[in-house]
């Protein structure tokens, strides 16, 4: 399991783990789970593009991320922003299915892209995608306040004079690099389960932003160094155990969730808890 | 006058049996998306209604692992994740997109080990490709009785809870104050999405099945106010829009000189797209007419 051969995977699936644990957190803050389910499948089709081509599969994943994120951003603010992120991706799928019809693409090919292969990555690709990890890193920790704060209370923060608008589009472009490094590995479909299992867990063990992020790619990189170990040793896809685990690290969340409320309710009786939902969810991070 | 009829036509599209199959197939997928997607859209659950197009593909992919008819795994594993998704919240608006997500995510792993124990037991191949694009010309004529009985269950469903899901998509308080079970109406709501978004994703693939469900009600949608006008106007856009593509598609056939056809779900997608924005030019005129000076 820790083979040479392997370390390439190790390698690459821990900045894996990072990147999405993090760019994760702010996915389930603001909700755009279905952006960030979008952008990495439609980016599939520029990984079948760049084959048609005989280009980098790499940057193939890279252009058509980057173009389906900026649709998306530019489209959704006069339109709805849930129809127009699927009426991206549909584009971009059937954009994907025309190049298809054009290459002789192994079908093994095609299901590790989409799900996962842990052996994906070679040793001069890992520089560009490290570099890349660093650079989304690099910009959520630019934006972050004016990110955090357009996530959790919009109306402040276009009165503080945040525009919505371009941290949208700042947000959306982080997704998309995040893809680009993360598709690779852990396949265009699975990277999504990555980006909501571990944040949504972490959110629901603490409130505190910095505290959850961290605690997210904890998460995450647990989440994605047991799935290699279990795909390594059943030979199974990794992408079934990414899924799963990151299903069951929201599972587990929410029953610590509900278990801690539980027992707040029942040292002080009379007290409102758990109803206000969202708004409790906001007020808490405001004030921390 | 001839010359352009067999422009427009190429030979052999009228007596083509595919191409019966797929006009009538894909009209019948169309009429049920488009009366299902109004509501989709206007509850903002376009997620829901795409999410639903891939877990009941790991159904299918399920099915044919156990040997199982792919419908019944399609249309199975759907109605179960649409459950789940409510069940862990999909009325609230941002728990929503979170527990659609969780759900999907679980699908798609199970879709993985499915397809790979599939791949290795036995010799079926294209599985991962006819799962995600699907192809509406490999639609065997027997589906089309099936397929149309399901999607009328569907329409039944939407036909009986229409009002009070109108209401409770408006405006839900009113709704409840109303006494219009908001919680049940939404389920079966959620359920005939399932069942309609399982069987356009067998028949067309995934990729028009959340096309035709988003596209053309959206688009609906912008040009009308009205319930009634604009599940008749989403129906004819996505009616003509999947008759278009198949032509165009079975046409391009002819095009270049290497004789490769380009996917129907291509032209298909590109039509209903085009259409979206064509939908959002008049929005904006409208709007600047109506503006006062």
């Amino acid at each position: 399991m820790f083979a040479s051969f392997m370390t390439n995977a190790w390698i690459s699936a821990t900045i894996v783990a990072i990147v999405a644990g993090v760019v994760g957190y702010f996915v389930v803050l603001r909700g755009s789970a279905f952006p960030a389910h979008a952008i990495p499948k439609g980016a599939f089709a520029g990984a079948a593009g760049a084959a048609l081509l005989g280009v980098s599969t790499l940057l193939g994943l890279a252009v058509f991320s980057v173009l389906g994120a900026l649709g998306i951003g530019y489209l959704g603010r006069r339109g709805r922003h849930d129809v127009v992120t699927a009426l991206a991706l549909v584009l971009m799928l059937a954009l994907g299915a025309a190049f298809l019809s054009r290459t002789v693409e192994y079908e093994a090919a095609i299901f590790s892209l989409l799900f996962g292969e842990v052996l994906g990555v070679s040793t001069n690709e890992l520089l560009p995608v490290a570099l890349m990890a660093v650079g989304c890193l690099a910009v959520v920790g630019i934006i972050f306040r004016p990110l955090m704060l357009s996530s959790i209370v919009p109306e402040i923060a276009e009165a503080r004079g945040v525009r919505a608008y371009w941290i949208e589009i700042c947000f959306l472009l982080v997704v998309a690099f995040a893809t680009a490094v993360t598709v690779p590995v852990v396949g265009a479909l699975l990277i999504f389960s990555l980006m909501m299992g571990p944040p949504a867990a972490a959110r629901s063990v603490t409130s505190r932003p910095l505290l959850a992020m961290v605690l997210s790619a904890a998460i995450a990189l647990l989440t994605v160094w047991l799935a290699i170990a279990a795909s390594y040793q059943t030979n199974w896809p990794i992408g079934f155990f990414v899924g799963v685990f990151g299903a069951a690290a929201y599972g587990l969340g929410r029953g610590y969730s509900a278990w801690r409320r539980g027992r707040s309710a029942a040292a002080r009786p009379g007290q409102l808890t758990g109803a206000s939902g969202d708004y409790h969810d906001r007020r808490e991070q405001v004030l921390d | 006058m001839h010359a352009l009829y067999t422009a427009i036509f190429e030979p052999g599209f009228f007596a083509s049996p595919q191409v019966h199959v797929a006009v009538s197939i894909g009209a019948v997928v169309a009429v049920v998306s488009a009366v299902t997607g109004v509501f989709t859209v206007m509850r903002g659950q376009s997620f829901a209604g795409h999410a639903l197009g891939d877990v009941s593909a790991a159904g299918g992919s399920g099915a044919l692992l156990i040997g199982l008819s792919p419908l019944a795994g399609f249309v199975g594993l759907g109605v179960i994740g649409s459950a789940v998704m409510d069940l862990i919240g999909v009325q609230r608006l941002r728990g929503r997109d979170l527990a659609t997500g969780i759900v999907l995510g679980a699908a798609i792993g199970l879709s993985a080990l499915f397809i790979h124990l599939t791949s290795i037991s036995s010799s079926i191949t294209g599985v991962t490709q006819q799962i995600l694009f699907g192809s509406i010309f490999a639609v065997t004529p027997g589906t089309l009785p099936v397929v149309t009985a399901l999607g009328v269950i569907a329409l039944a469903v939407l036909g009986t809870v229409g009002r009070p899901l109108l209401l409770s998509t408006v405006s839900p308080d009113i709704a409840a104050a109303r006494g219009v079970p908001v919680r049940v109406v939404g389920l079966l709501y959620m359920l005939a999405l399932a069942v309609s978004v399982g069987l356009s994703s067998l028949v067309v693939g995934a990729i028009l099945s959340t096309a035709l469900l988003i596209g053309p009600p959206a688009a609906a949608l912008r040009l009308t106010r009205r319930m009634a006008w604009a599940q008749l106007t989403a129906c004819l856009i996505g009616v003509l829009a999947t008759w278009l593509g198949v032509l165009l598609a079975y046409d391009s056939y002819y095009w270049g000189a290497s004789h490769e056809s380009l996917p129907v779900s291509f032209f298909v997608v590109a039509i209903i797209f085009v259409g979206y924005l064509a939908s959002g030019l008049r929005v904006a005129r409208g709007r600047r007419c109506s503006r006062p000076s």
